[in-house]
């Protein structure tokens, strides 16, 4: 039984200018232990699909009726998109599931000091006392390789540099020991060098806690170092999802392959850079049949612009949606 | 080096004020610290570093768009020969028309309330570069045609565009007066992946095209690894490496570019980094450690680096580095 | 055939719509959005409604406002609500009752007015009346240099009328002054001593905050000091003190001068404040060092880049500011320190609405009590729509 599973996934949003599809048909399952990474570019729909899991999207979001998102809580199996009464959702926002931002400057309350912040979540969901949460709390910066935590407790967020801001979120985010942390471009805003020490220091609690993180990233090598399984996402659809390896190793979908040679590699300098012809195209103009048809290089004249490609297997555990692909994961 | 260079830097310090107080001094927050620095014409030079390694501020300053604290900038393309610290009214217009910059944030860099022509025209007209509408409106289109922008679409306003393309037509506009030297200050950070390799090949096609010289900041390391023929590596505000890119890729001399080489998350999930991760934090350029800057998170670092700061020298042809262990 | 023709008609709109979206400015953005917005637009129609009704007062108003043109057989009269059928029957052509007062030992020596209901007075349309000019300007400004004495755009048209004894629509007031037209001068009134306010007000906080907002540093400094010194000032104590050095042999009209511009004098801080402000984070904007590394003057930058881009802020503040003077003059005026009887604005009116008597017996005294009320709304909500047809954190503008 798998913590997580996300079935067919619709998110509209209603809006002045019609209705908007942000998350179109999506499904995926998480289990204890895994990361999943989430890859995409803006618009492809990816922080919206996290934020569904603890319903955080604004009042203007429609969700299909037959979308389901399955949680595994303790006894029972919860579908958060039916939960409606805010104290069920307290249970699984911040409880249940946890969620770090890409801006920790922005998810830190400014004039509330980090230990008040970490000690009143910790209130809400356990039945620890304030002196309980607070020693908690202050043991919790100490694992996430801050140092002074005694210290860090009693500062406000601007007193700390980006990088341990991040941790501090991060620290908050599992002392609630959730079953699942969202990781929302946790390092994007992070220098490089700083990057690099989030990342293990989030694979060490992986193994320690045994949680399950879902990590958004529109960095490839991120999901390469983090990340046990990938799903690939465009303008609302997963095109691609399978084992971290087998998809960077062998990618099956245009938009997969188009991505992985847009990237700059740092042991083939010499070759040049292909970009993906064409622009995202605007939520407003979804193209018809599959999405991607706009700018794939590989796109078949009358079929790709009509109807929408299922699920192809091509590997292990790794599937696409095109039409160019058969099941053997060859180009047709 | 036989070439002279167009871009010469000798000990180059920028300094900000910071905050004011009423008696004694007051604080000043080194941005920019000792760099020497020589650029050569035609160059596409890469100049790498994290936040606080003041690389913003020594493109600015060699655009003059900050007041330099100390030192020389001089600009030398064979027609003028200008000492940036210290231009004269008339010979600072005269430079801008030989220096430019494109920006990283594609939405701020745009008046929302001008039509992409105007936009692209604005250098000329301020300049003085052309004589009648007619004249700018073909310059005009002349440089949107290079940008790849559509032409129908210069009369539209920056709000229909796309990020990708609004920083084409940032690019355009830095392009239109013909410049010698460009800088690109992080342009392409704010971009997604598959638009970033677009506008990167664009640039190198640019430069092929037009024959400017090229200063490419940025803090991503593969891109300049990419596109660059040198590159310059900074931190807290001092260099601490320079060399062809090749040379400085496969063979990095100083402790922080060999951390942040590895620090780089690769794209082979089997590849676990045996090259030193660093600890620490980057600490605040308004309070830096003595001694070399980099000695409090160094793996390698010695009692002398806390003391003493490391002289600028040159390893092997063409490549410099600032470290007592190299 | 015809379908394929109606599928390309369709695209080719929505191409024109598209490209007409791509290369509307921002100012046509705005006036787009703004009309999308339905309150908005219903309180711009309103506004302009009762703009309207001031600029045409006199040609609306049967009755000079004034002393002048007091009904003396009508004094305290209640409303007389034109009618078109009674138990007499019905008629085309509008009608009122006539009206008789008496007073008596049974009144209490109170004059109450009685109503024949026998006695129909007819209502006529573009009757003659008294005289009135669009073009006039008899200001006796103090010292005999200034005063100006214009006469222009002469009629003596007016709107309705009865053939005999007077028609009041909104009733009279203790005097016998007609209290409908005395309402719609008095929107003339406060409008005007609005915009000379908003105008004052607005050149002043146009230089200093400009100033201050572009220059910035000691400049800036300074000027705020100042800008801060004079916010502090408490309008009512000041008016207080002024009103009482205002020599009581002063026209109306010089008083009217003086009262809007010490509004626009206190006003002026708020909005400096605001232009500073829009100033300040304009102008560290990538494209105005753009501007600046090419070379532009600083004049060339506030023209093309600055001071577009807050005129749509300035034309929203302005127009949330106008509401504050209205309500400052009414105020003023309803303590009896601005405008005061007989000259009509809406806060004189109102002056007379707080007596006990007025409120047992007369209750339509508060009719321009109303109309202030939708007023100032109106403004409000115009404000609001503007703003948020402007906001700078809206889609469009990402």
């Amino acid at each position: 039984m798998s913590l997580l599973s996300v079935e067919n996934l619709y998110l509209q949003f209603d809006t002045d200018e019609g209705r908007i599809t942000a998350v179109d048909d999506v499904s995926f399952e998480l289990n204890e232990g895994e990361v999943l990474g989430l890859v995409g570019e803006s618009g492809s729909g990816k922080s919206v699909t996290a934020k569904s899991l603890m319903q955080l999207n604004p009042s203007n979001s429609v969700y299909g009726s037959g979308s389901k998102i399955n949680l595994d809580l303790e006894n029972n199996v919860v579908d958060v998109l039916s939960l409606k009464k805010a104290r069920e959702l307290e249970i699984v926002r911040g409880g249940a599931i946890s969620m770090i931002f890409q801006e920790p400057m922005a998810s830190f309350a400014p004039a509330i000091t980090i230990g008040n912040q970490m000690v009143e979540q910790l209130i809400i969901h356990t039945s620890l006392s304030k002196k309980g949460a607070a020693e908690l709390s202050v043991e919790m910066l100490e694992r996430v390789g801050i140092n002074e935590p005694h210290k860090r407790f009693f500062q406000y967020a601007f007193e700390l540099s980006g990088g341990m801001r991040q941790r501090a979120m991060i620290a908050m985010a599992l002392s609630t020991k959730p079953k699942l942390l969202i990781a929302d471009e946790p390092t994007t805003a992070l220098d490089v060098t700083i990057q690099a020490q989030v990342l293990d220091l989030m694979k060490d609690l992986v193994k320690e806690f045994g949680m399950a993180i879902l990590f958004i990233t529109h960095d490839l090598g991120v999901i390469a170092q983090v990340a046990d399984r990938v799903a690939v996402m465009y303008l609302g659809r997963i095109v691609e999802s399978g084992p971290v390896r087998e998809v960077l190793h062998s990618p099956s979908h245009p938009y997969t392959k188009g991505l992985l040679n847009a990237l700059p590699k740092l042991d083939a300098l010499d070759e040049p850079l292909t970009p993906i012809p064409g622009d995202i195209p605007s939520p407003l103009e979804r193209p018809p049949g599959c999405v991607f048809h706009t700018r794939c290089p590989e796109v078949l004249a009358d079929r790709c612009n009509s109807s929408v490609p299922q699920h192809t297997n091509v590997g292990q555990d790794h599937f696409t949606s095109c039409f160019v692909v058969d099941s053997t994961g060859k180009s047709a | 080096m036989t070439e002279k260079p167009l871009i010469k830097i000798n000990k180059l310090n920028v300094e900000f004020p910071l905050g004011r107080t009423l008696f004694g001094k007051t604080p000043m927050l080194r941005a920019v610290n000792d760099v020497s620095l020589e650029i050569l014409p035609g160059q596409f030079y890469g100049l790498v570093g994290e936040s606080g390694s003041g690389k913003t501020t020594l493109g600015r300053a060699i655009l003059r768009a900050v007041p330099i604290s100390s030192g020389e900038i001089t600009f030398d393309d064979g027609e003028v020969n200008y000492d940036v610290g210290n231009l004269g009214k008339k010979e600072l217009k005269n430079y801008r028309k030989l220096a430019q910059l494109i920006f990283q944030d594609p939405y701020a860099a745009l008046s929302p309330r001008m039509t992409v022509r105007d936009i692209i025209a604005e250098p000329l007209e301020v300049m003085g570069l052309t004589q009648n509408r007619e004249e700018t409106d073909a310059r005009v289109r002349e440089i949107a045609t290079k940008c790849r922008l559509n032409l129908e679409h210069l009369r539209r306003f920056p709000h229909a565009f796309s990020g990708g393309q609004r920083q084409r037509i940032s690019i355009a506009r830095a392009l239109v007066c013909n410049p010698k030297f460009v800088v690109a200050d992080e342009s392409v950070a704010a971009l997604d992946v598959s638009i970033q390799a677009d506008i990167l090949n664009l640039l190198k096609s640019l430069q092929k095209q037009l024959g400017f010289t090229f200063l490419f900041i940025s803090h991503d390391l593969s891109v300049v690894a990419h596109i660059c023929d040198n590159v310059a590596v900074m931190y807290l505000g001092t260099l601490v490496e320079t060399a062809p890119t090749k040379k400085l890729f496969s063979n990095p001399s100083h402790p922080y570019t060999k951390a942040l080489l590895s620090s780089i998350p690769s794209l082979d999930p089997d590849e676990s980094k045996k090259a030193q991760k660093l600890e620490g934090e980057i600490p605040s350029p308004t309070n830096p450690p003595p001694g070399c800057k980099f000695h409090t998170r160094c793996p390698v670092a010695e009692d002398r680096c806390r003391k003493e700061v490391p002289q600028w020298r040159e390893l092997s042809a063409d490549h410099y580095a600032a470290c007592h262990l190299v | 055939m015809d379908y394929f023709s109606k599928k390309k008609s369709d695209t080719a709109i929505d191409q024109n719509l598209k490209e007409a979206y791509f290369t509307a400015s921002q100012g046509q953005l705005i006036r787009a959005r703004y009309k999308s917005n339905r309150t908005a637009m219903f309180a711009g129609w309103v506004l302009t409604l009762m703009i309207l009704f001031g600029f045409f007062s006199e040609f609306l108003s049967p009755y000079e406002p004034t002393m002048a043109g007091r009904d003396k057989q009508y004094e305290n009269g209640p409303p007389q609500i034109p009618k078109f059928w009674d138990e007499n029957g019905f008629s085309f052509r509008p009608f009122i009752y006539g009206t008789k007062r008496e007073r008596s030992i049974k009144t209490n020596f109170r004059w109450v007015i009685s109503i024949d209901r026998q006695d129909r007075r007819y209502l006529h349309f573009f009757v003659q009346g008294w005289e009135y000019s669009y073009i006039e300007f008899d200001w006796d400004l103090p010292g005999e240099v200034f005063d100006l004495d214009v006469k222009a755009l002469t009629f003596n048209t007016h709107f309705f009328g009865v053939d005999k004894g007077g028609i009041h629509l909104f009733g009279t007031d203790k005097s016998g002054k007609d209290i409908y037209s005395r309402t719609l001068l008095a929107i003339m009134t406060s409008l005007k001593c609005g915009v000379l306010g908003v105008f004052i007000a607005f050149v002043l906080a146009l230089v200093i905050g400009g100033i201050s907002g572009y220059y910035g540093g000691w400049i800036d400094q300074i000027l705020q000091m100042i800008t801060d010194a004079i916010r502090t000032v408490p309008p009512l104590p000041l008016f207080m003190a002024l009103a009482a050095f205002l020599p009581s042999e002063w026209s109306a009209e010089a008083v009217f001068f003086v009262i809007s511009s010490i509004l626009g004098l206190i006003g002026w801080p708020t909005l400096a404040r605001r232009i500073r402000t829009h100033l300040l984070s304009e102008r560290s904007q990538d494209y105005v060092l753009a501007a600046q590394l090419c070379g532009a003057s600083s004049n060339h930058i506030i023209r093309r880049h600055l001071l577009p881009s807050f005129t749509s802020y300035i034309i929203v503040d302005l127009m949330i500011t106008f509401p504050y003077m209205v309500r400052l003059e009414t105020a003023l005026s309803f303590i009896g320190l601005g405008l005061i009887d007989p000259v009509s604005s809406l806060g004189s009116m109102m002056q007379n609405v707080s007596k006990a008597d007025v409120l047992l017996n007369y209750q339509w005294y508060f009719i321009p009590v109303i109309f202030f009320i939708v007023f100032v709304l109106a403004f409000v909500f115009v404000g609001d729509g503007l703003r948020d047809a402007a906001d700078p954190y809206s889609k469009t503008k990402k």
